[in-house]
């Protein structure tokens, strides 16, 4: 499925997602990014440096960011910009059910070209992890 | 330490080629829950009009992060990693990156200033392939917090 120009308007909403994020998630996320700072998986090194506990990559955050908006275009290549700032750490219990992350967008604005800028908002625990969020996506 | 203004505009020496593989794509893919056939079968990805399986949107990041961190060792800058923090990340794609590309990051610095004692920088790192065709330009914006 991918997203038409047509069928899309201003204020148009992506449907919100809800990804659960756990320190097992941290872990494969890692050797995948090749990003193996201990704050990511090590609870002593995070609680040194004043954070309250082991916290995801930003990156990581702004991949599921990025999936949110792919699933709602249905083609990952129709992604061709994408802007986040890291506002508040995701933290991540050292449990089963680990941390939730929730991504609700909406379309901002109608660009030339066919493309449109989709708003992000992000948020894990009722907070706002990221301040800015926003892609630009070519729409089918 | 103030950061140099000078600094601005500065680029650094291409780096090595890094090849994008197949495995990598897949396996990166996997690491954020992407389910999307085109990270992991060719025959879908070339359904979808690619040459090759293509990589989600953040997968720059793993050339791109590296490649920014050059600026990090160039004693002018003289900023301690352990202070420092991802602030801010741009991906512009030009193209989606896709299994066989050969990769070159070309790294400039585009900002740096200091703000309440945080030494804030922002480094562009040009992906294009050997040939030169432009693939995505990543910036990274890296914050190195001040001693208190």
């Amino acid at each position: 499925m991918s997203v038409g120009a047509g069928s899309i308007e201003v204020g148009s909403e992506l449907p919100e997602q809800v990804f659960r994020v756990t320190r097992a998630d941290l872990v494969r996320y890692a050797g995948a990014s090749g990003d193996f700072n201990p704050i990511h998986w090590n609870d002593r090194t995070a609680t040194a440096v004043g954070l309250p506990g082991v916290i995801a990559h930003g990156m990581f955050t702004m991949a599921l960011a990025g999936r949110a908006v792919t699933a709602w275009t249905g083609d990952p290549s129709a992604v061709v910009e994408q802007h986040v700032r890291f506002g508040r750490p995701v933290v991540v219990p050292d449990d089963d059910e680990g941390a939730e992350v929730t991504v609700r967008g909406k379309v901002g604005a109608l660009l030339d070209d066919g493309r449109a800028r989709v708003d992000l908002t992000v948020t894990s625990g009722g907070d706002k992890v990221l301040s800015l969020a926003r892609a630009v996506v070519t729409l089918a | 330490m103030a950061l140099d203004r000078e600094l601005v505009g500065r680029s650094y020496p291409p780096s090595a080629v890094y090849e994008v593989g197949r495995a990598k794509i897949a396996e990166f893919a996997t690491a954020i829950g992407s389910d999307d056939p085109v990270h992991r079968d060719v025959e879908a990805a070339r359904a979808a009009g690619h040459p090759d399986v293509v990589a989600p949107p953040t997968f720059a990041i793993v050339v791109s992060l590296e490649a920014a961190m050059v600026v990090l060792q160039d004693p002018d800058v003289g900023i301690d990693y352990g202070r420092v923090v991802h602030g801010e990340q741009r991906f512009a794609h030009h193209r989606p990156i896709r299994a066989g590309d050969r990769l070159v990051a070309t790294t400039t610095i585009d900002a740096a200033r200091t703000v309440a004692g945080n030494d804030m920088l922002t480094a562009r790192v040009d992906l294009a392939t050997e040939d030169g065709e432009p693939v995505c330009t990543a910036t990274s914006m890296l914050v190195a917090r001040g001693i208190a």
